[in-house]
């Protein structure tokens, strides 16, 4: 790492001696060591950074005109689609930029599961990356109940009767979180009040990410540490400039929906107006959430009964519940439930495997999620639901300790440089 | 290994792409026949409405089935959109009576619609519509086009759809319709266009199917009336970025260059 640099501004001279963010920002995005051999999988994080501003900046436009009563609430939106200048081009960047924020960090996701970048030393780093999950998933439910559509007001209806499982205080969980009985005025308010905050808690939570991501460094596809300073490069400008490719990509392909198919990634019944008379034939969540969903209706009646070891404490809804919030919180354990002495997937030939039937195995859930719970269906989701445990509660631990792992390369710039593949060839002849 | 990684990706995120579509399709109700994919003017990516088309359809909307349906998120001046003249709208306008502002005494008082109003709705309220259609709620159309799987093929569909007897074995409700394309079959919605049923101004034959067509697209054009803007800007925004990123790619080259 260079040392601090010499300001020859006086303004930034004097500025900088009092608060140094300009040496700070120098240390953090222009000077700052980062692995030579990061992929375009390492693309994701800065785009997901990209699209939560845009997703704020919207949203703020979006907040001037909407408003969150349910006797305007839709027609203020369609009133932003019609009247108000660039507002339908607002509104489809805004719920076209949901899903790709989630399709973005779920690539983020896997790319951190492929490469063990939740392994020590990046727990905490990865603990904070679940807790944007977990926010971003909150921000986009309530923000879903907002346009009040049927699926809207469904949705909302279906997901907050969840929490009457939680044992006691459920009931009283439920009417604090609607304001009420049942979905309302009150819970349209709150959820907007909700929508406007959470943005900004993940913007705080992605402050706490960089902060621990910059402590380590990033991980890299070879999943070895940093050893010398031959390992690195500046970020800027090699990591500016294939940040700023990768952007120009991902904006094609995000406009593409925004521009021309705005309404693909969304449910047709939205555009009709919530109708608590009206139960829609299928209640079906954002594609986003639809692996959750699966999992959430995978669970059998009487599950527990059925073994008969326990009189039926726990209904199937109680049970789906529960197996939802632990499908993320498994997660949390990750860095503990695999303890292979090698991070990377390059290097461990089972996992790589494994690793794509994982990936298989969450797709199948979300295309299982999308589909009534009826049939094969049913059976399809069960068995993909006891493999997502099962790959992440069993196959790990047990990876871990009977994998026979491919040979690491000594360092990063010896695997990916001439000179460094010459040095180490020399070092191994001698 | 990175080719094999891409390439699984790609189909990943295809299957996904799938699986999503097939989340859309599956939606049409279990007996429906999904409607037919017809040839629309503003379909793809340079499509754009045909104005004496939108202008037939929104004569059908109002002699036909503005007598039922009701159209809130329009208003007259959006009209102007859809080729029609300011003063030729201001006189449709001018043909339906409106609520106006109280009177001095506090009276209610009524008045003859204007560009600013929405289009008028034929009914005071849902009971007041449910009670005059035998139970059934005839849906505002504003959004019918986005609101309904298959946009403008759906409703073209439904509108030619009916049989003038449902086939053998089909019990039919009291007051109901077969309709080939509708949710189980069964509409509350009597066949609404006739042969000739109206007359088209610039002489095009109004067949049922004609008048279908025409009242899908200007129904298309309600749902989405921002849509030739958005298409022209979105072919902009495209060229703009694809060349942007193809210069991004070199410079990311350039800089490379040192490293490789």
């Amino acid at each position: 790492m260079s040392a601090a640099p010499e300001w020859k501004n006086p303004v930034v001279k004097w500025i900088d001696h009092r608060l140094p963010v300009f040496t700070f920002t120098h240390h953090s995005l222009i000077d700052y060591p980062t692995p030579r051999n990061l992929n375009y999988w390492w693309n994701f994080g800065s785009l997901a950074g990209v699209v939560l501003v845009i997703l704020i900046g919207t949203g703020l436009f979006l907040a001037m005109h909407y408003n969150p009563s349910v006797d305007h609430a839709f027609d203020s939106v369609e009133r932003i689609m019609r009247d108000v200048n660039y507002g339908w081009l607002m509104r489809y960047m805004h719920a076209n930029g949901a899903s790709m924020f989630f399709l973005v960090v779920y690539i983020h996701m896997f790319r951190a599961l492929y490469y063990g970048s939740y392994r020590a030393p990046r727990e905490v780093l990865w603990f904070i990356g679940l807790f944007i999950f977990l926010a971003m998933m909150a921000t986009a439910f309530v923000g879903y109940t907002l346009p009040w559509g049927q699926m809207s007001f469904w949705g909302a209806t279906v997901i907050t009767n969840l929490f009457s499982v939680v044992p006691f205080f459920g009931d009283a969980i439920v009417q604090w979180l609607l304001g009420g009985f049942a979905v309302d005025n009150p819970t349209l308010n709150r959820f907007f009040a909700f929508h406007f905050l959470l943005p900004f808690v993940i913007f705080g939570l992605v402050f706490l990410h960089l902060w621990a991501l910059h402590v380590h460094k990033s991980n890299n596809p070879l999943g070895v540490d940093i050893k010398t300073d031959g390992d690195t490069i500046p970020f800027h400008p090699y990591y500016t400039a294939k940040d700023a490719f990768g952007l120009g990509v991902f904006l094609i392909f995000y406009f593409a929906f925004a521009f021309f198919a705005p309404n693909y990634l969304g449910h047709p019944d939205n555009y009709i107006p919530a109708n608590a008379l009206v139960t829609p034939p299928e209640i079906v969540p954002e594609w986003y959430f639809l692996p959750f969903y699966a999992i959430l209706r995978a669970v059998p009646d009487n599950f527990i009964d059925i073994w008969g070891i326990l009189p039926i404490l726990v209904t199937a809804k109680t049970a789906g519940v529960i197996l939802m919030f632990a499908s993320i919180i498994v997660l949390f354990f990750l860095p503990w439930l695999d303890r292979s002495p090698v991070r990377s997937a390059k290097f461990r030939p089972i996992y790589k495997q494994l690793y794509w039937l994982f990936l298989a195995d969450c797709i199948v859930l979300g295309w299982v999620g999308a589909n009534p719970p009826e049939g094969t269906m049913l059976v399809i989701g069960r068995i993909a639901t006891l493999y997502y445990f099962v790959h992440l509660l069993v196959f790990m631990p047990l990876l871990s300790r009977y994998e026979k792992t491919r040979p690491l390369p000594d360092s990063i710039s010896a695997a990916v440089t001439p000179q460094g593949s010459s040095q180490s060839a020399q070092a191994q002849g001698a | 290994m990175i080719r094999t990684f891409k390439r699984i990706a790609v189909a990943a995120a295809l299957l996904a792409a799938f699986s999503v579509s097939d989340v859309s399709t599956s939606r049409a109700a279990s007996k429906a026949t999904p409607p037919p994919p017809q040839d629309w003017s503003f379909s793809g990516v340079f499509g754009t409405f045909d104005r004496a088309q939108l202008q037939r359809g929104y004569l059908v909307y109002r002699e036909v089935c503005a007598a039922c349906h009701s159209m809130k998120q329009v208003y007259f001046r959006h009209l102007v959109d859809i080729g029609l003249s300011e003063n030729a709208i201001k006189a449709i306008a001018a043909e339906f009576e409106v609520a106006g502002e109280p009177d001095e005494d506090g009276e209610p008082t009524e008045r003859p619609a204007r560009l600013f109003d929405r289009l008028p709705s034929p009914y005071a309220n849902d009971n007041e519509a449910r009670s005059a259609n035998n139970g059934a709620l005839p849906p505002d159309l504003s959004l019918i086009a986005k609101s309904r799987v298959g946009g403008a093929d759906y409703i073209h569909a439904l509108l030619t759809g009916y049989l003038e007897k449902a086939p053998a074995g089909v019990t039919m409700g009291e007051g109901m319709n077969y309709n080939t394309y509708f949710a189980a079959n069964q509409i509350a919605m009597a066949p609404p266009l006739a042969e000739d049923g109206v007359e088209y101004e610039d002489g095009t034959k109004a067949s049922v199917d004609q008048q279908a067509r025409d009242v899908a697209a200007f129904m298309t054009w309600a749902a989405e009336p921002e849509m030739e803007e958005r298409k022209r800007m979105g072919i902009k925004v495209l060229l703009f970025l694809i060349i942007l990123t193809a210069m991004l790619y070199a410079v990311k080259r350039r800089v490379w260059s040192d490293l490789h």
